[in-house]
């Protein structure tokens, strides 16, 4: 997520780091290799424009020229800046007095609003809200099929009628929730292009009708220069509450979100972050500022963990650290925690410092579930006394999990070291343990 | 449709590009009539504001900057044949450009194409599009359903293939992609049909797994038919920006593009992107989407589209 940004402004930053003191000339360099990464980034050149002279401004003032550490200086400038565009705190979504909750679902074709409707339902569901999705895009062919499929998936019913209106569906879908109970309506409209009338005029009908609580506006986080107009489109017909930024689990450097928000001020509230549908995160505005600038996004990491780690299994963890008595199942469970904190790049992205890695080591998942294979294919007494493993056994398991026996003299070798690591640290001299540790370098 | 309807269709689907861009580029050419600091600082920013990209739009002043000097150009509505000339240039062509239309090469039944991208570009709709030109043109079309991943997918291509007139090979949701288009080579060949589509899911260049699947897909079709596919079309929504040079890197290095599609035109988006592609990878622009309807797909014309763009005609009253 935003490594691309977070890479170039890296390289300007340590080029700044070079001087003693930040003179007018080369500030002006890096400002200029800045708008180059910002423009690059997708930003709307506006928004950079003004985005370089509020920098400057701040920058060229006292506070810069007299610092012993000016590069840390202009960092700290550029991501204050950062963090005031995109806006200073997160948002939730609203809550109707008297239930139904009415959420609408709008944007552009392709965006994303679909997918993202039944995360947001799935989110809501999960923080015990009884959703209804409604399938009011009665234009693009499949649509409601589509949402009907997702809704079976996250077991989420959904309203729909194929030869109405999209007027009329989303209108007796709040009346339909009200019957039946669903505190929360989202609705699904048709992706449409912010010059067609006819369709605009279709969209803010539904939302007169329905009188939303909360409108959404979706957009991809991929949008070049016309995010702006969308956005401002989009938020003079209906003026909605909130952005969703989808697709940000590519590689795009979502400097739309940099652009949305300056134009429209109105809050990013989501982030879509992958197929699946648990994909959705809230958008922490100052985060996405520190990874831009290639800080790293430990918050993220940490919560995630939290949320993953099984609490029980982390105390017991413990006091097997503290004996030194680690076992494969332990090992095991280690590597099913980490898969199911999402895929092992994003992990990584989130760690500070790994951006410059990441760009030549790629991280092979699959290399996990080879581990995994192997594990399973050691009987219950080999895994916790792993000194049982001779030759045969190792030819035994490489067979059973499909792997070579140099595979499994790998992992043997490196649980190993992990083991003796462990003694070192329950021995509690962990300079020395942390000494022991290498980094895989190739 | 006629010729004349095409050509309004086309102009009529530019115009909103055409309008900024050269609305903008009337605006600052009428301000001026000299062609100074200020007026290339005002073409650099139209440039940047239509996703053309620092570099690109660097390389496009430097070129104009030194032509200007070099040619003496000073009059400012010399910038319009400037402009055109250098984005021309950028602009790659196969061949022979009229070749590039609905009408196939020589040889090669059935002729193979193969439709990747990201998700949301359009691909689907694309297909259902290509699928009618062809059937217009005479060909009898086959397309091979194997974006077997998304919701609904199937149902989506079924009706394009219904309104298109055209046949359709797929499988369950879930199945494996791969097998589906064998299977679509595979009837094709049996019945002699002439035209083979490919409908892909949707994938992130960035999803190593998916590009694998992608590169499996191609290999498969390879096998099953040697020489095929015969063309691997990117599709690019107008409105992506810097993003699309990494997504048809990624692309070509999975599946090797052949030519571009670039998708709703009919917005304020102007796919500016295109220059830088074009001219990195050295692959066409085959194909514009310009709207919703089945005949809302055009042909690639270079000439047009730089023409559209600039308005010559308007230059040379």
């Amino acid at each position: 997520m935003f490594q691309g940004i977070s890479q170039k402004l890296e390289v300007v930053f340590r080029k700044l780091r070079g001087y003693g003191k930040i003179t007018e000339t080369n500030i002006a360099e890096a400002l200029r290799e800045i708008r180059r990464v910002l423009l690059d980034a997708d930003v709307n050149y506006k928004v950079v424009k003004q985005f370089i002279e509020d920098v400057q401004k701040r920058a060229l003032g006292q506070e810069v020229l007299s610092s012993i550490t000016p590069g840390q200086l202009i960092i700290k400038v550029i991501y204050d800046e950062m963090a005031k565009l995109l806006g200073e705190t997160k948002s939730d979504i609203a809550a109707a007095q008297t239930p139904p909750t009415v959420i609408l679902v709008a944007g552009l074709q392709g965006s994303g609003k679909t997918t993202f409707s039944a995360k947001l339902a799935l989110h809501l569901k999960t923080k015990g809200r009884v959703p209804l999705l409604v399938a009011a895009d009665v234009h693009r062919p499949a649509a409601i099929e589509q949402l009907i499929s997702l809704g079976k998936q996250i077991e989420i019913p959904v309203y729909s009628d194929a030869s109405a209106k999209a007027v009329d569906i989303a209108e007796r879908a709040v009346d339909y929730a009200r019957k039946n109970v669903r505190d929360t309506v989202i609705i699904d409209t048709a992706g449409r292009m912010h010059v067609d009338e006819e369709m605009m005029a279709e969209v803010a009908a539904v939302k007169e009708k329905t009188k939303p609580h909360e409108i959404l506006f979706v957009v991809d986080a991929m949008t070049g220069q016309d995010a702006v107009n969308t956005a401002k489109a989009f938020d003079d017909r209906l003026s909605f509450d909130g952005v969703v930024l989808t697709k940000l689990d590519g590689d795009s450097r979502g400097g739309a979100a940099l652009s949305i928000r300056a134009v429209v001020q109105k809050p990013i509230k989501f982030a879509g972050v992958g197929e699946k549908l648990d994909a959705l995160e809230p958008f922490y505005p100052e985060r996405i500022a520190s990874r831009i600038l290639g800080m790293g996004d430990i918050v993220t990491l940490v919560e995630k963990a939290q949320v993953q780690f099984d609490e029980e299994k982390a105390v017991d963890l413990e006091a097997k650290l503290r004996k030194a008595q680690l076992t494969f199942d332990d090992f095991l469970d280690q590597l099913r925690q980490l898969k199911s904190m999402g895929s092992l790049n994003d992990v990584l992205g989130m760690i500070p410092g790994m951006n410059r890695l990441k760009g030549n080591v790629s991280v092979d998942g699959k290399q996990l579930v080879r581990v995994e294979a192997m594990i399973q294919s050691m009987t219950k007494e080999e895994r916790s006394r792993p000194s049982l493993i001779n030759g045969s056994r190792r030819r035994r398991i490489a067979l059973g999990s499909g792997t070579t026996v140099q595979e499994v003299n790998r992992l043997l070798k490196q649980f190993e070291e992990m083991q003796r690591m462990m003694k070192k640290m329950s021995k509690g001299n962990m300079r020395r343990a942390l000494q022991g540790l290498r980094l895989p370098t190739n | 449709m006629g010729l004349l309807g095409t050509i309004r269709k086309f102009t009529e689907g530019l115009a909103k590009t055409r309008d900024s861009i050269l609305g903008k580029v009337d605006r600052i050419v009428n301000a001026k009539s000299k062609i100074d600091r200020d007026v290339l600082e005002q073409l650099e920013e139209v440039l940047l504001g239509a996703d053309v990209g620092s570099q690109t739009t660097e390389i496009l002043m430097q070129n104009i900057e030194r032509r200007v000097k070099e040619e003496k150009y000073e009059d400012s509505t010399a910038l319009h044949v400037l402009l055109r000339d250098e984005i021309a240039k950028l602009l790659h062509v196969n061949g022979d450009e009229k070749a590039n239309g609905i009408l196939l090469p020589e040889g090669k039944r059935p002729y193979v194409i193969l439709v990747v991208g990201v998700n949301g570009v359009g691909k689907t709709t694309t297909i259902g599009k290509l699928a009618y030109n062809y059937r217009q043109a005479g060909y009898r079309v086959v397309i091979g359903a194997a974006d077997t991943f998304r919701a609904a997918a199937n149902e989506q291509l079924e009706l394009w293939a219904q309104r298109a007139g055209a046949e359709i090979i797929q499988q369950a949701p879930g199945a494996d992609p791969a097998a589906v288009a064998y299977d679509t080579v595979s009837s094709a060949v049996a019945k002699n049909t002439d035209v083979v589509i490919i409908d892909t899911a949707g994938r992130l260049h960035t999803k190593v797994n998916l590009m694998e699947e992608l590169r499996k897909i191609r290999r498969v079709v390879e096998k099953r038919m040697p020489g095929a596919p015969h063309e691997v079309l990117l599709v690019l929504d107008a409105g992506t920006g810097q993003n699309g040079i990494q997504q048809a890197r990624q692309f070509t290095s999975a599946v090797q593009v052949t030519g571009l599609v670039l998708t709703k035109l009919d917005g304020t988006a102007k796919g500016g992107i295109v220059l830088a592609i074009s001219h990195e990878m050295q692959v066409p622009v085959k194909y514009i989407g310009i709207g919703e309807s089945i005949d809302d797909l055009q042909p690639f014309d270079r000439k047009a589209f730089v023409d559209a763009l600039f308005n010559i005609e308007h230059l040379q009253n």
